[in-house]
C-alpha cells in the first residue's frame, strides 16, 4: 500500500477516473455502472470508448469491436510482466487476478517495482498494488461523477480534457524506444486523416497503420 | 436507489461490449505468455499497433471532443494540448506540469471568450 501511495503515476490514474466518472454522468449513465466498469474493465481507454462509442449511438456490436481493438494492448502488456512474477512452481490459476490488475499504470509500475521485490513475494505484490490502485479507481471516478453532476460547463469541460493530457503525457513519458516515440506521433497525426472514412473501426485503421509503420522504423534502425 | 443502478439493460450491455473485450485480451496473454519471447519480433510490432491505437484514442477525444469539452471552440482545444506538450517537455517530461499548463491555457482561453 505504500507503493501505491508513492507512485506518480497514480495521480494521474486518479486524474483519469474523474475525467471517466465525468464523462459517465454527461452520458447518462449511472453511478453504478460507472463503478462496475472501473472494477470489472479497469482500463481507461477502453471505458472512455465505450462511454463515447455508446453515448453516441453506435449499436452493442459496434462498440465492443472499438473496445476490442483499444483493449489489444492488453494481450503484450500481459504477456510481458506475467514472466516476472512466475517462480518454477505458479500454476496458471494464479496468475488469474494478476492478468486482471494490468492495464498502462500497473504494467508501467511492475516494471519499475518488480525487480527490488523477492521473486516468489511477486504475485501477492501486484495483488496489493492493484487493489490499492482499484481502490483509487473507484474513488476517483465516485468524485468525477458527482463533480459532474454539479459543476457549471467550463468545469465539466476542464475535467474532460484531464483524459487525453494524461494519457499523451504518460504516453510520451514512457517511450523510450524509437518505435514508441513514432508509433504516439502518427498515431496523433493519423487518426483525423483516417476519421474521414467513417468506417465505425477508425481507430483501428490508423492504428495498425502507424504501428507498422513504427515497427518499419524499429526494423530498419536495428538493420543499420 | 434506482438513481444509482439505472437500468439493468445498460449494465448488461456494460458486460457485453465492455468487460468481455477486455477480459479475453488479458486472458489470452495469461493462455499463450508462456510460450512467447518478451524482445521477439512479434510483440515489438504489437506493441507499436497498442501504443498507436492509444495516441488514436487521444487524438479522437481532442478532435471529436465528447460531453461537455464540445462547447471549448477547436483552437483552444488545440493551443492547450500544444501548451500542455510545451509544459511537459520543458519540465524533463513532469506529466503533472503537463496537464496543469494545458487546463490552464483551455480555462484562461475559456474565460476571456466570455
Amino acid at each position: 500500500m505504500r507503493c501505491t501511495g508513492s507512485t506518480v503515476l497514480a495521480l494521474v490514474l486518479f486524474v483519469t477516473y474523474i475525467g471517466i466518472g465525468a464523462l459517465s454522468h454527461d452520458t447518462h449513465f449511472s453511478l453504478a455502472w460507472a463503478l462496475t466498469a472501473t472494477l470489472l474493465v479497469w482500463a481507461g481507454p477502453a471505458q472512455i470508448i465505450l462511454i463515447s462509442t455508446l453515448g453516441s449511438g453506435a449499436t452493442i456490436v459496434q462498440a465492443a469491436i472499438a473496445v476490442t481493438v483499444t483493449a489489444i494492448r492488453l494481450f503484450p502488456m500481459v504477456v510481458s510482466v506475467l514472466p516476472m512474477t512466475r517462480t518454477p512452481t505458479t500454476k496458471r490459476r494464479h496468475l488469474i487476478l494478476v492478468a486482471h490488475f494490468i492495464a498502462v499504470t500497473m504494467w508501467v509500475e511492475c516494471y519499475r517495482f518488480l525487480p527490488q521485490v523477492p521473486r516468489e513475494r511477486r504475485i501477492a505484490f501486484v495483488h496489493g498494488l492493484g487493489s490499492g490502485l482499484v481502490c483509487i479507481g473507484l474513488t476517483a471516478t465516485t468524485i468525477g461523477y458527482l463533480l459532474a453532476a454539479n459543476l457549471s460547463q467550463l468545469f465539466a469541460a476542464a475535467i474532460l480534457l484531464l483524459t487525453p493530457l494524461a494519457f499523451l503525457f504518460s504516453t510520451a513519458r514512457n517511450s523510450r524506444e524509437v518505435a514508441d516515440v513514432v508509433a504516439l506521433v502518427l498515431g496523433l497525426l493519423l487518426y483525423p486523416v483516417a476519421s474521414l472514412m467513417h468506417s465505425g473501426v477508425d481507430i483501428l485503421v490508423s492504428g495498425v497503420v502507424a504501428g507498422t509503420i513504427a515497427y518499419g522504423v524499429h526494423r530498419w534502425k536495428a538493420r543499420a | 436507489m434506482s438513481d444509482f443502478i439505472g437500468d439493468w439493460h445498460a449494465l448488461l450491455v456494460l458486460l457485453v461490449a465492455g468487460v468481455l473485450p477486455n477480459q479475453i485480451w488479458r486472458m489470452l496473454g495469461l493462455w499463450f505468455g508462456g510460450g512467447l519471447d518478451e524482445g521477439s519480433e512479434l510483440l515489438v510490432w504489437v506493441r507499436a499497433v497498442a501504443t498507436a491505437v492509444l495516441a488514436g484514442v487521444i487524438a479522437q477525444i481532442v478532435v471529436q471532443p465528447p460531453g461537455a469539452l464540445a462547447s471549448v471552440p477547436d483552437w483552444l482545444r488545440y493551443s492547450a494540448v500544444v501548451a500542455g506538450f510545451a509544459a511537459f517537455m520543458l519540465s524533463r517530461k513532469s506529466i503533472f506540469a503537463g496537464v496543469v499548463a494545458g487546463e490552464i491555457v483551455m480555462l484562461a482561453g475559456k474565460w476571456w471568450l466570455g
